[in-house]
């Protein structure tokens, strides 16, 4: 522990600028695989984007919840709330969704259940590509 | 809108594979890493479904 922090003073990380990494950040929450494509990497943003969207589709298709942001316990604050971060993750589909109306109620039926874990999914898959994104534009990755 | 009702094992077949391209692609450096890796991934899936299935079928007799 301690050898990490004096190796950690005595090489200390280039800070990257904030802008280089925040607008393909964000490009890349809005549309899915958008920041790889921003950057370049047309291939992995395309297979990224499509492989998200096609999971948030699944989802609308079978009928999922969106989730609703949800205080009570730590488990129901949890899963509610941080369904409804990992639903917005998606980015400009999800927005469209809402806008355009779609309000499927939490019923119960496992076909709805799987909708909603694939309406989340998608985020969290998405949440990945935002990570991978960050780190190809502070030249962690190529 | 049309709906689509998948069974609980083509589910988690569409599931796997959509996680699968994601982690190939975010977690290694070539092509060709990537694409042993989300393999490797989906192989691990499908292999837990089946797994986990007989599992169950057999605990419960």
């Amino acid at each position: 522990m301690a050898d990490n922090s004096v190796a950690a003073a005595l090489n200390p990380k280039k800070s990257v600028p904030i802008m280089k990494w925040v607008t393909p950040v964000i490009i890349g929450w809005l549309v899915p695989g958008g920041g790889h494509i921003y950057q370049g990497r047309m291939q992995r943003g395309l297979l990224l984007g499509i492989s998200t969207i096609i999971c948030f589709l699944i989802g609308l298709l079978m009928r999922g919840a969106f989730f609703e942001p949800q205080t009570g316990d730590i488990l129901t604050t949890l899963i509610y709330t941080g369904g409804n971060v990992a639903n917005k993750m998606v980015g400009i589909p999800y927005f469209l969704a809402t806008w355009l109306g779609y309000n499927q109620a939490d019923v119960a039926g496992h076909v709805h259940d799987y909708g909603t874990k694939f309406l989340a999914g998608a985020g969290l898959l998405n949440v990945l590509a935002l990570v991978d994104t960050y780190e190809i534009a502070t030249g962690q990755k190529d | 809108m049309p709906k689509i009702a998948l069974t609980h094992l083509e589910t988690a077949i569409v599931f796997a594979l959509l996680i699968s391209v994601v982690l190939g692609v975010v977690t290694k450096k070539t092509d060709r890493d990537r694409l042993q890796y989300g393999l490797y991934c989906f192989a691990c899936f499908v292999g837990t479904i089946f797994g986990l299935g007989w599992l169950m079928k057999l605990g419960h007799g």
